[in-house]
Order: C-alpha cells, then structure tokens, then sequence
C-alpha cells in the first residue's frame, strides 16, 4: 500500500508504526486472482454442464477482448498518474462512428479503419496535452472529453447506424484463426498484452511510468522529461481505444453512435481489481489480466445461469470495492494497538447493519410485492 | 475562516492579484455574463425563447438536476466525487413508485420522504466505504453505481411503472403550482436557500471547505475528517433520494434505466459552476448558475434548429472550456501573488 498523503496525517498524529507482516498474503495479489478463478471454475463447471464446452468459451472470450485492449493502457495510466482515462468508451464511440460515417460516404473500408486510429490517437493526444501542458487533473479533463467525443459521434451517425462492412473486415471482430478455435481478437489481445507487459516491466519507460506514480516531483528533478511521458501514454490509450472500437464494430457487424456505452467504468474496474493501484506507482499487466479473465469467466458463468447482465453488475461492482476495502480493514486492524474494545465504534458499527438490514427488508418484502404483482 | 473562497490563500494587498483574486471569487460574473450573451443570440434567431412559458420550461426541467447538483458539488469540495448519484435515483424512484402503487391513498409526503430515507441509506453505504473503509470516491461510487443499477433491475425484475399505475396526487408533486411557480422550482429553491445556509453560515459547513482546501491542516485544526466525508455522502443520498422521488412525479414513470448518465450532468453543472475538483472551492450560486447554463443550451438547441445531437458535444466542450479557463485564472494569480 502507497502511503497516500489522506492517510500521512493520521500515521502522523499515532506517531509511525511499522508496516507489519499481517498483510503479507495480500502481497502478491495475483496469487488470490489465480485462487478465486479456480474457485469460479470449479463452482460453474458444478452448476452447469456448458461451462466447460470449447466452443462456448472461444465464443464469449471475445466479447471480452474491446475491454481488455482499454484496460492495457488503462492500467499505464493510472500508475503514472494515479488518475484514471474516462474517455476511453466515448473515444471508442466516436472513432468506431467516423469509420462506420466515413464507410457509408463511399471510403474504402481499410482506409476508414486507418483513419479511425488517427483520430483515436489525435483524441488520446488532446486529452494528454490538457493533463500534462496545462496541468489539469486527468479525471476532469476526460470526464469533459468523455461527454465530446460521444457527442461527436452522435453528431456523426445521429438515429443511424452505419452497416454493411466487408467480410474480410468483420473478421477481426468475430474469425478465428484458421483451424483453431482461437478468435483472432483473442489473439491480438493476448500478444498485445505481452508487449504492455514487456514494456512496463522490462523498460526504462516502464520504470519511468511507476516512478512518476510514486514521486512525480523526485522524478521531475530527475530529468525524466514527466509531461512527454504522459501525452504519449494518454496518445496510446487513445489508439488502443480506436483499436477497439475496430473489433466492437467488427463483432457487431454495425456500428451505432451509442456504441461501447458505459465500458469505461468496467475497463477501469478490472485494472483495479487486477491490483493496479488507484494512487498510482503499482501495479502488473498479469494482474490486470488474471482480473480480466477472473470478471470474464464469473460473467460467462452467471450468463449461463440466466442471471440478467445488469444484476452481474452488483457481483461485479462488489468484488471491486472489496478488492480496495478488505486490504485496508486488514491494515487498519493489524495497526490498532490498543486491544480495548471501542464501544463508540462498535455503536456506530451496529447502528449501521441496523439500518441496512432494514432497509434489506423493505427492499425484499416490497420485492415479493413486485413480483406477485406480475 | 472568515475568507470565502479559495480559502486555501488570503488575499494580500496588492492591484493586480486582487482583481485576478477577485475574478475567481466572481466566477458567478463571467458565467452569467456568458449566459447573457447567449440568451441574446438565442433571441436573436428565435424569439420565442424569451417568453415567461419558455423560461418556466427551463426552470422546471433544471429543478432535479439543481438539487442534486448541490449535492455533488459538496462532495466535490471535500475532494471526492458521487458517480453512483444517477443509479441512486433509478434505485429510489423504482422503489418509491411501486409503494404508491400499492398504496394509492398513501399522502404524497410521505412518499418525498421515504424517498429521502431510501437514499440516505444509500448514501450511507457510500459514506461509510469512503470514510471508514478508506476506498478512493472514484472508486467506491463506481462501484455502487453498478450494483445500485443493478438493484434496480433485480427489484423490478426488468418491469417498469407506467403513468396510468401512478395516482393523481402523486404526479401533481412535482407540477402543480399551488404557490405560483410549479412546487418542483419552489423545491429546488428551498434546497439551494438551505444548502446556501448550511455551507456559508455553519461551522460544518465550514469544516467541509476546510477538509477540500487542506486535508491535513484540517484534520491538525480539530476538524473531524471521517465525520465530514461520511456526511457529505450521506448528504448527497439524501438530497439525490429527494430529486428521485420528483423525477418519478414529473417524468411519471419510473425505468429500469431511469436517471442513466445522469451524474455526467450533475458533476458537468457544478465544475462549469466553478467548483474546483482540487477540493476547498466552490458556491452555490455558481452552482445554480452552471446549472441554468445546461438547461438553456438544452432547451435552445431545437429552438435554433441545430440538432439535439450536439448537445452532448456542446456539453463537452463547455466542460473543458470551464476548467482551463479556471486553470488559466488561478495559476496567473498564483503568479502574480508570488
């Protein structure tokens, strides 16, 4: 855990204590992501004989693919700036509606594809010059930039949906390798994945990146040229973006202006879930995988359980904020000293679960009532 | 803590800063003066915009989104952000209209506040995760705003409230105008006038600017942090419980996907209204304002015959012209100070 400045005061005022060796276990987080797959494995494959079926899985694993090209430089960008890229479903959106607007004004398909990523990276550019030249905060600046760039591409398409791509295009969103089961998205992803790997950790940019998300002023000083570093991550997180809007769009057959809507905030969950830290300086590309493929196969699951894609969002929503949540109860415990029960708290504590149980009992005894009603 | 805002540095003597100073205080100025020059050319091309009918349409259909932009504009000061606000109002309007389903005769005053109860329940989920469990805002309401959402279609079972199942009383809560003016503006008026009291004239809502400005200082002050960040949560359920409950009365339903997006609009209002997201500034006429200036471009844009898909791009924009420009004001007074 990053020492955060919201926490300083408090480790401040109880004079320093040790970092204990209580949260050794959550120290490598990819180890209990590798646990809980196992155990989503083994509780779907006993709830349902189609979990395990090839062709199944080689099908669902696609619909996972534009997330997981996001989430690569998603996790880039938020150890270097402990600061998350909203835009990248609106920028998605907007690059996979100028292809589809440039497609039905008579382009050649490849050529709007190609233009498509310039426009994706031009995007990414905007957004890391206003973050890194005008020193504004990335949440903002992509939060305005969110709402541009689905504007556009409401602007471009409007009611319409561009349709009608080439087969040789589609291609990349629903083929397969030849004679595997292997979707060719699956594929980019995967040697994509290797190389954002590669560079985080095996180069002097990647060690930039988590220098400049531990100290970014220490760094500065450094010599490390911050502000570039940043413009090209914002830059590549905007092509990957294009990218896959390609693939959605590809998958689809279509695209519509509202295309990739929301995707954001589950690209970000699952680099957060993966171990990326929200304040910057850590994190792992193979942490950030095993979570993808950890929110895949848990949605596959409860896909074949007919749960309603909406009601897996709770499922979801909860495991990521217990991922943050149970590390730090964890580390406020083993910091406590003293062992006398604080009976304020303890009020406080049952006061709450009071209330929520309450509230669970209007909302499942009105439910019954809904559901009678139908 | 008599300074208003930015409290984080005291205006000194001096010509320059202190009109630059003064710029950033009177952020309300330049953006009403941009909404001046706007209703002007508005009424240039089309003049029915500036008739009482017209600006009672704006007023009526910026009410919720004032409300519960105050609510997200006290989060933002302390430094954080509500993204669950849009699913919390799906969440309570589901629930709320399928009790006044059940229960036709059932005083509309008490459907407004089990609305506000329902949501501060909420809210206190928020405030807790955030103040005691110490998970990032951003992260913590991302979160809730998922499995919020996804309550809503668990509870509803993907079914929705339809006018005709609604009673008379309830849907005239939010239009009827016994006083004047429809009862949802008179509402959004209240709240705004109390807000105003509450951030200005008490010592909570002073410790609120003073947890935004300098966290630290604060928490060395006295001021209890834990206590004001649960609070402003679960302030922001609260009023957002309350904005749910006028959004079923006026929109007379109540969906699976209602409020979606909304919190986009809600953040948009207060940051175009000069809240600053580095925490400690921020007012509600400011507020009021940004929000004013969302409802007419809303509502302009088919009057001007420009295509409602713009808005959402005219609504980025205005985003990003809002922060550089209050970026640009700040640092040049920073300097001048030095």
């Amino acid at each position: 855990m990053t020492q955060h400045s919201e926490t300083q005061s408090a480790t401040l005022i109880k004079e320093f204590a040790p970092r204990r060796s209580f949260l050794a276990y959550f120290q490598r987080w990819e180890w209990l992501l590798v646990l809980l797959i196992a155990v989503v494995i083994v509780a779907n494959t006993r709830l349902s004989p189609h979990f395990l079926d090839a062709r199944n899985i080689s099908r669902t694993s696609s619909d996972f693919m534009e997330l997981g090209l996001m989430m690569l430089p998603m996790a880039f960008i938020i150890i270097t700036t402990g600061s998350v890229d909203l835009s990248v479903a609106s920028n998605l959106g907007m690059c996979a509606s100028f292809m589809g607007w440039l497609y039905m004004h008579g382009v050649n398909i490849w050529v709007a594809a190609l233009a498509a990523l310039v426009l994706g990276s031009l995007a990414g550019f905007l957004n890391g010059t206003l973050v890194a030249r005008l020193k504004l905060p990335p949440l903002v600046v992509t939060l305005g930039t969110y709402a541009f760039y689905r504007g556009v591409a409401y602007v471009l398409l409007g009611d319409q949906a561009a349709r009608g791509y080439p087969k040789a295009f589609t291609y990349i969103g629903q083929g397969k390798i030849p004679g595997t089961l292997i979707p060719f998205s699956v594929a980019l992803f995967i040697v994509l994945a290797i190389i954002f790997g590669l560079i985080l950790h095996r180069t002097v940019f990647g060690r930039y990146a988590f220098s400049i998300g531990n100290n970014e002023n220490a760094t500065l000083y450094s010599g490390v040229p911050v502000a570039r570093i940043k413009i090209i991550l914002f830059t590549i997180s905007g092509f990957m973006a294009a990218l896959a809007g390609l693939v959605l769009a590809a998958r689809f057959g279509s695209t519509r202006p509202d295309i990739g809507t929301g995707l954001e905030l589950a690209v970000i969950t699952a680099a957060v879930l993966g171990g990326v830290d929200i304040n910057g300086g850590k994190g792992t590309i193979i942490g950030a995988v095993l979570s993808l493929l950890l929110i895949g196969l848990m949605r596959f699951g409860m896909g074949l359980l007919n749960v309603q894609g909406q009601v897996q969002g709770i499922v979801i929503g909860l495991l990521l904020i217990l991922s943050i949540l149970l590390p730090n109860i964890a580390q406020q415990v083993s910091s406590v000293r003293d062992v006398r029960i604080n009976w304020r708290s303890v009020l406080i504590g049952l006061g709450a679960l009071a209330v929520f149980l309450a509230f669970f009992l209007f909302f499942f005894w009105s439910r019954a009532l809904v559901i009678a009603g139908n | 803590m008599t300074a208003q805002n930015p409290p984080a540095l005291g205006t000194s003597p001096g010509t320059i800063s202190n009109l630059l100073w003064t710029l950033v205080r009177f952020r309300e100025a330049g953006i009403s003066v941009f909404i001046l020059i706007l209703v002007v050319a508005i009424t240039l091309r089309s003049p029915s915009f500036l008739s009482v009918d017209n600006f009672e349409d704006i007023l009526l259909n910026i009410s919720i989104l004032t409300i519960v932009a105050l609510a997200q504009a006290m989060v933002i000061i302390t430094r954080g952000i509500d993204l669950s606000v849009s699913s919390m109002i799906g969440l309570v309007a589901m629930m709320v209209a399928f009790v006044v389903k059940q229960n036709p005769e059932m005083p509309v005053l008490f459907a407004v506040l089990l609305g506000m109860a329902l949501g501060a329940v909420l809210g206190t989920f928020n405030g807790l995760i955030i103040a005691v469990g110490k998970v990032p805002p951003i992260i913590a309401t991302l979160g809730t705003l998922s499995i919020y959402r996804g309550l809503v279609f668990f509870y509803s079972q993907g079914t929705w409230i339809n006018s005709f199942e609604l009673p008379k009383s309830f849907k005239l809560l939010s239009k009827g105008t016994p006083l004047g003016l429809p009862n949802m503006v008179i509402v959004a008026i209240v709240v705004a006038v109390i807000v105003y009291y509450f951030l200005n004239y008490t010592r909570t809502g002073r410790d609120i600017f003073a947890i935004g400005s300098n966290p630290d200082a604060a928490q060395f002050a006295g001021i209890r942090k834990q206590r004001i960040i649960f609070l402003v949560y679960l302030i922001s359920g609260l009023l957002t419980g309350l904005a749910a409950v006028l959004w079923a009365s006026r929109f007379e339903s109540a969906q699976t996907n209602t409020g979606l997006g909304f919190e986009l609009q809600t953040v948009a209002a207060s940051v175009i209204g000069g809240v600053s997201t580095g925490g400690g500034a921020g007012t509600v006429p400011g507020v009021l304002l940004g929000a004013l200036l969302l409802g007419i471009i809303q509502n302009a844009l088919p009057l001007v015959h420009i295509s409602p898909f713009w808005q959402l791009a005219v609504q980025g924009v205005l985003i990003l012209v809002a922060v550089v420009t209050d970026n640009l004001i700040v640092r040049r007074a920073q300097r001048t100070q030095k």
